[in-house]
């Protein structure tokens, strides 16, 4: 309970700061709005000063910060998220829509990494310095520093267009998930393979672990009862951290695969000064953060019940 | 363990068979669906085939008939009266009236767009004719009519502040399913009122970056890939998966002058900076195209393109000369110098076309070759808007459209009499301004046209480089592709899939 109330609280901070930097980092970008909405809209054939007369005329742009900004936030109270500049829908409508697209592919994304990264981080935590640790620590490295772009790209060259396995890209069908999610996927992987193989040679070397051993347990089932738990708190903690490098790569993955996300949607709205959007996307963004935190808090909590204390 | 993971692998294989040749026809290109407003996302929907307009184009920009039937003027050119075409159905089932198209054009007249820049005083519904009164006669009405901002869409299409809310047009195909920013899905029409297409279903998807687009064609993805780099279809043609179409379209790469600037001011210095581009090199290098521009208007544009115009040259020596007699003196660097200031500009352009800032790079080395420093300001597009309106632009490197209407004369009078957002820029030729006028107005005739071409040619307030080419990569199989240069159409109704 306690962990709740703190986190709400932590949840009204977030959104306030959120709204107020992008609020004031959309209105300190250089260039005229009107003319940046009036692009967003028309095209760059037929964005004109005329355009952005009738863009400015319509939105009523230019007035003072501080009262646009005080209704935002009067509004925001309401939960009422204003309508996207350019397109004229409901901010709220347009993140629904993107948001679940968003969440899809990086819950399958998680999910593969977990079924990649952490088994095979255990394996090598159980014979520190062996083959399979020093491999995976190269391959691991290299698919860290490889960047999302990249590995985008080379994903789609090998099993897409070398061996026709999967669509290149595209939205709609379960098939389209696998590529993106995987270049998603396998950065997160080669991150908490990392910290599975650190925690589980360090509960591997704990006294206790070799005492289960000890007392007559098989390496499979000391490994069930007095390994996993104490390796997945570090893995779940570090999870709620990954949130971050998740949303990074999602702004990226999303461009390469014509993905219809929340990363794509935000990078849109930036570049034609769609500030309603970016507010709530941001908002969206920060505050799943929160919410995501809160949950891995309470799960720690379960597994690990002296965190709770 | 391992049983897990096999467990995983097969799903994963089953899930990714490849999927079977379907009957629908997938179209990819790079512009992204605001909404269902015509004024900002209409090309699209006019593209796909959903929508149509009262007039249509051919290749050759002779305007053909489309939901109207034929056009005239009366003597004083003052009304233009549109026949509408009979047995018209909107895709919601209810039929095309002339009270439907005269709601549709007034709503398109009242947004942005070229419609709103005719002497059009209003339109009014007749009996199966639209009528347009005029406050001055303007021969190019047709031309405008068949721009995407005047499809005519259902009275439901629109909301009651005129914003599009439903696509529900009179195309060949009917919209099944919108997703913005990024799928349309159409079926085939049953009620169109011409002959129905050959394939049942299309489908159409955004996909912002090229190096994905030329992806989806290779891997058979994607049967109809538009916007494709000069890189990529290098690539597409070395594959079997793929044909690559080009046409060369109406549409100019060209450097925007401000020619108030005091260093720009002097039409021999827009000279000089002209004859230092190599275009050829530019062209064939970073564009892969075989030729560069030698004069504004590419031949695509007909009878506006004037073979007998002194072409552009490439002659650096000559450029220095020019810039030495206008007092220009080379600095210890190799940049000149004039009166203690340096001959340096700034370059603004845009990433939308991926071309654009290659080319810019390019352009920096050729200027600095004759002394004049470049640096390249690679922005929003909207950018050479706002910088022509409030004077702050030097130079800009931009893609210029010149069928936005199928007639140029709506480019050269939004551009150049006397200056526009995408065209000419602190300059003033009163010659220009009438011409283009009178050829507006419908009285001048080939004489007018290449005079216009001559001004731009020895004036220069804009510096042509190269004139475009649109190239699309269609799957083995698709027959019957035709390349619209006027970008109005990707003729899907024609298209057949090879059993």
């Amino acid at each position: 309970m306690k962990t709740l109330i703190s986190r709400g609280i932590q949840a009204v901070m977030v959104a306030v700061l959120i709204g107020s930097a992008t609020f004031a980092m959309m209105r300190s970008l250089p260039g005229d709005a009107a003319y940046r909405i009036a692009a967003g809209r028309y095209g760059y054939d037929n964005v004109n000063t005329a355009a952005a007369d009738a863009v400015r005329e319509e939105l009523a742009l230019g007035g003072p910060a501080l009262p646009a900004f005080l209704s935002w936030l009067g509004d925001l109270a309401r939960l009422d998220f204003g309508t996207s500049l350019v397109t004229g829908n409901p901010v709220i409508a347009e993140i629904g829509h993107q948001l679940g697209a968003s969440l899809a592919l990086a819950a399958v994304a998680v999910l593969l990494s977990l079924l990649i990264g952490p088994p095979l981080g255990i394996l090598a935590g159980l014979r520190p310095g062996g083959v399979l640790d020093r491999a995976l620590l190269i391959v691991s490295t290299g698919l860290k520093a490889a960047p999302q772009f990249l590995m985008a790209l080379i994903l789609i060259l090998v099993l897409s267009v070398q061996l026709k396995l999967l669509p290149a890209a595209g939205h709609g069908e379960a098939r389209h998930f696998i590529l993106p999610a995987l270049a998603l996927a396998l950065g997160l992987a080669a991150v908490n393979a990392r910290i599975a193989r650190d925690a589980m040679a360090r509960v591997g070397a704990m006294p206790y672990y070799a005492f289960a051993r000890w007392k007559g347990l098989s390496r499979r089932q000391t490994l069930m009862r007095h390994g996993l738990r104490n390796v997945s708190v570090p893995l779940l903690t570090y999870l709620g951290l990954q949130f971050v490098t998740l949303v990074e790569g999602v702004v990226v993955v999303e461009a390469v695969f014509g993905w219809p996300g929340i990363g794509h949607a935000l990078v849109h709205a930036i570049f034609s000064r769609d500030v309603p959007m970016v507010q709530g996307t941001a908002l969206v963004l920060g505050l799943s953060f929160v919410v995501i935190n809160a949950v891995i808090d309470l799960v720690t909590q379960r597994i690990d019940p002296r965190r709770a204390a | 363990m391992k049983r897990t993971l096999s467990l995983i692998a097969a799903a994963l294989l089953a899930a990714t068979a490849p999927a079977l040749a379907d009957d629908t026809l997938d179209v990819v290109a790079q512009f992204e669906i605001q909404s269902p407003e015509p004024s900002t996302s209409g090309y699209i929907f006019t593209r796909m085939g959903v929508t149509e307009t009262l007039t249509n184009a051919d290749p050759e920009g002779q305007l053909t008939p489309g939901l109207a039937t034929d056009w005239s003027t009366s003597d004083d050119g003052l009304t233009w009266t549109f026949t509408l075409r009979d047995g018209v159905m909107f895709h919601d089932g209810s039929g095309m009236t002339p009270e439907s198209v005269v709601n549709a054009l007034n709503i398109a007249q009242g947004k942005p767009g070229p419609l709103s820049s005719t002497p059009v005083e209003s339109v009014e519904a007749g009996d199966g004719a639209v009528m347009f009164k005029m406050s001055e006669p303007f021969a190019a009405l047709p031309a405008y009519l068949a721009h995407y901002s005047a499809q005519i869409l259902a009275p439901n299409a629109y909301g009651p502040d005129g914003a599009g809310v439903q696509i529900i047009g009179t195309g060949p195909y009917k919209v099944t399913g919108l997703a913005p920013p990024l799928s349309l899905k159409a079926e085939a029409f049953g009620d169109y009122w011409g002959s129905a297409p050959n394939v049942p279903n299309v489908s159409y998807a955004a996909v912002s970056r090229v190096e994905t687009r030329a992806l989806m064609a290779e891997s058979g993805e994607a049967d109809f890939v538009f916007g494709l780099d000069p890189a990529s279809v290098a690539r597409l043609e070395a594959t079997d998966a793929t044909t690559v179409h080009s046409v060369a379209i109406p549409r100019t790469l060209l450097i925007k002058v401000n020619a108030g600037h005091p260093f720009l001011s002097d039409p021999e210095a827009r000279q000089a900076l002209s004859l230092a581009i190599d275009r050829e090199g530019i062209a064939k290098a970073v564009l892969r195209y075989p030729e560069g521009a030698t004069q504004l208007f590419p031949p695509a544009v007909g009878e506006w393109h004037d073979e007998m115009l002194d072409p552009l040259a490439y002659d650096p020596e000559a450029a220095k000369a020019l810039l030495a007699d206008l007092g220009w003196e080379a600095g210890g660097d190799g940049i000149l110098t004039r009166d203690g200031e340096r001959f340096a500009l700034t370059l603004t352009t845009y990433p939308d076309r991926p071309e654009l800032p290659l080319v810019a790079s390019v352009l920096e080395q050729q200027f600095r070759a004759v002394g004049v420093e470049l640096s390249i300001n690679t922005t929003n597009s909207s950018e050479i808007s706002s910088g022509h309106a409030d004077g702050s632009l030097d130079l800009s490197l931009i893609a210029r459209n010149f069928g936005l209407i199928p007639n140029p004369v709506g480019t050269v009078l939004s551009d150049y009499a006397p200056t526009g957002d995408w065209g000419a820029m602190g300059w003033q030729n009163d010659e220009i301004v009438e011409i283009a006028r009178s050829v507006g107005r419908g009285d001048g005739g080939e004489d007018a046209r290449a005079r216009i071409a001559e001004i731009l040619q020895t004036e220069l307030p804009i510096i042509p480089i190269a004139w475009y080419r649109q190239t699309l990569a269609v799957a083995a199989g698709v027959e019957g592709t035709v390349i619209d240069p006027w970008e109005r159409t990707f003729g899907l109704q024609d298209l057949k899939l090879a059993q």
